[in-house]
């Protein structure tokens, strides 16, 4: 009866009794479930387009990011003296690479395996994940950076405020994450779903052949949609490495990205977002309530036991695109 | 039989010709100097037995492939490297022996895919939806509608394709084709699995889009009762070489070709 108790009754009983930590406990649930709602957001993009999970988006996060401090590092070194005007300049230049990158992708890997079945397709950005994290590692070697947050003019402390019976305690770079990673997921939803960009992404996933004979350019419409994941990478990293620093071990966090598209459904961008909020609340809650009762540590399988259970109920996920297989 | 003789067709009015095309995989050769062209406004017949190159051949004509030897002349301009994607906006369109729709979409974004070639508004327009690009839209619906009306598939427009039948699949293809308005439509098989009643309709729907709209369109098929019905001319393919050429009767006489379909003693 204890164990009963202390499963279904007492995690409750303490949300009631403390809303002050519930409160916390959410908000931080929430800023991390947006960065995995984010890292989601750049496979959807590749998989509307391609039916391909793209396995190197963890580490262009990583090289997104270590291209930025990396041209910070020798903008400031040649004589920028003005570190902001760097960062920035460092900024533009970073999403430059990152559409050279686009295109070479395109151009080098995508384009010889047109027609292909999706599982060439998906070993493909296998190698492109060994090929860049030898690339990176040897172009910014494989000692962890830290992210230019204050040359970015990120904000950074805390705000705190008594709220509901105790301190509550708010990041201003978590703030800001939330705003950019809101305006970022507003303009891909409205760019995908109102143009005709749009329209023929979804035909590209479906068939490449049929696309191709109704006039779509596979080569124009991939390389956008890469420049785009691209670009989510390059947010994605500036966020996960101003809270921890850039290193290549960031790369494993793209597969927490897994349980948040089974949950949200690899084809839909709202459904990223809600996946990675639920993630991530679900993930605190159950650290902080049920955590202790087994010793902690179920940050590190709870995404994918929640996932797991939403296989058996919903295999396309919340948002998914239901395709039906005639046999 | 629509009449219309060898003789009334002059050499102006050759909309597409290929010219001593030669196609290869590695060791094999699909297609050996083939030549033959396809006249504006005819129902052209591509036949042969199983390998013989048809659907290569079709596959060179709209740029999936590229031909090792030979020219093709399409409205008057010779091409030599063209990718299909610009073949389709030179108004060639086509459809798949093995259907090929976008199996997520309903039927009518299926056809809308069709028109996205003809969008001119920008992405600033599409994005406000409104003012030119609305305006625009609407016009391409409409028309996408009146395609929809023309094969009969209205009640299925909703739809999701995965779910149709096989025979409205292919319908669904030829509206996606027809969508494009294409000066000339390739159809690789479009009775294949069809029963005859499906094939009878199939055929009004293609004699239609020829007569109503104008449209060149060269086809494969396999029955032979259908492509002596529907077909101007008639191109005949075996083992990649052009074995006969002409009306109907007249290939349907042609020794070469007896041989090739009920093989011969050597």
């Amino acid at each position: 009866m204890d164990l009963l108790y202390s499963i279904f009754i007492d995690p409750f009983v303490q949300m009631a009794t403390a809303p002050d930590l519930l409160a916390q406990t959410l908000w931080e649930g929430l800023v991390g479930g947006m960065l995995y709602a984010l890292i989601a957001l750049g496979f959807v993009l590749i998989f509307k387009a391609s039916g391909v999970f793209n396995f190197a988006q963890g580490i262009m996060v990583v090289f997104a990011a270590l291209t930025l401090i990396g041209l910070h590092k020798l903008l400031v070194q040649n004589g920028v003296s003005n570190a902001t005007a760097a960062a920035y300049l460092a900024l533009l230049l970073t999403i430059g690479v990152m559409f050279v990158l686009a295109f070479a992708v395109e151009r080098l890997v995508l384009r010889p395996l047109v027609n292909q079945p999706d599982i060439i397709l998906f070993m493909a950005t296998f190698g492109l994940t060994y090929f860049l994290i030898g690339f990176g590692e040897l172009v910014f070697g494989g000692d962890p950076k830290i992210m230019i947050t204050e040359d970015l003019r990120l904000p950074t402390g805390a705000i705190t405020y008594k709220a509901l019976g105790g301190l509550l305690s708010l990041q201003r770079l978590d703030i800001a994450a939330a705003v950019i990673a809101a305006i970022m997921v507003t303009t891909m939803a409205v760019f995908f779903s109102k143009t005709r960009i749009g329209r023929a992404l979804r035909a590209v996933a479906d068939s490449h052949k049929a696309a191709l004979s109704v006039g779509i350019s596979l080569e124009q419409i991939w390389v956008i949609v890469w420049f785009a994941s691209g670009l989510v990478a390059l947010v994605t990293g500036i966020m996960w490495g101003a809270r921890s620093d850039v290193s290549f071990a960031l790369e494993v966090i793209a597969l927490k990205a897994l349980p948040v598209l089974i949950l949200g459904g690899f084809t839909s961008i709202p459904g990223a977002i809600v996946g990675g909020l639920i993630i991530g609340i679900g993930e605190k809650l159950a650290e902080f309530y049920w955590g202790p009762l087994i010793g902690g540590g179920t940050d590190s399988w709870f995404a994918y036991v929640l996932a797991l259970v939403f296989l058996l109920f919903w295999p396309h996920g919340l948002f998914g695109e239901k395709i039906i297989e005639r046999v | 039989m629509r009449p219309r003789s060898d003789a009334d067709a002059a050499a102006t009015d050759v909309l597409l010709s290929v010219e001593g095309v030669t196609l290869t995989f590695g060791g094999v050769t699909a297609i050996n100097d083939v030549s033959f062209d396809i006249r504006k406004g005819e129902i052209r017949a591509i036949i042969g037995p199983n390998g013989a190159g048809k659907t290569s051949m079709l596959n060179v004509i709209n740029g999936f492939y590229t031909p090792q030897r030979g020219r093709l002349t399409f409205k008057g301009e010779a091409r030599t490297k063209m990718r299909p994607y610009e073949a389709a906006r030179g108004g060639i369109a086509r459809t798949f022996q093995n259907v090929a729709l976008f199996k997520g979409m309903s039927a009518l974004d299926n056809i809308m895919t069709g028109r996205s070639l003809k969008m001119r508004r920008g992405l600033f327009w599409q994005l406000l939806r409104h003012g030119p690009a609305m305006t625009e839209e609407i016009g391409h619906r409409r028309k996408v509608e009146e395609i929809i009306d023309f094969l009969e598939i209205a009640h299925i427009r909703r739809v999701q394709v995965g779910r149709l039948p096989y025979g409205l699949q292919k319908r669904v293809e030829l509206g996606r084709a027809l969508a494009m308005e294409p000066d000339l439509l390739l159809l690789d098989e479009p009775m294949a699995g069809m029963n005859l009643e499906e094939k009878e309709d199939m055929s009004r729907f293609i004699i239609d889009v020829n007569q109503e709209f104008g449209t060149t369109i060269a086809l494969i098929e396999h029955d032979m009762g259908v492509v002596m019905d529907l077909s101007d001319r008639v191109v005949v393919l075996d083992y990649g070489r052009k074995i006969a050429d002409g009306t109907p009767d007249r290939v349907k006489n042609n020794q070469a070709v007896i041989d090739a379909y009920l093989g011969v003693a050597h």
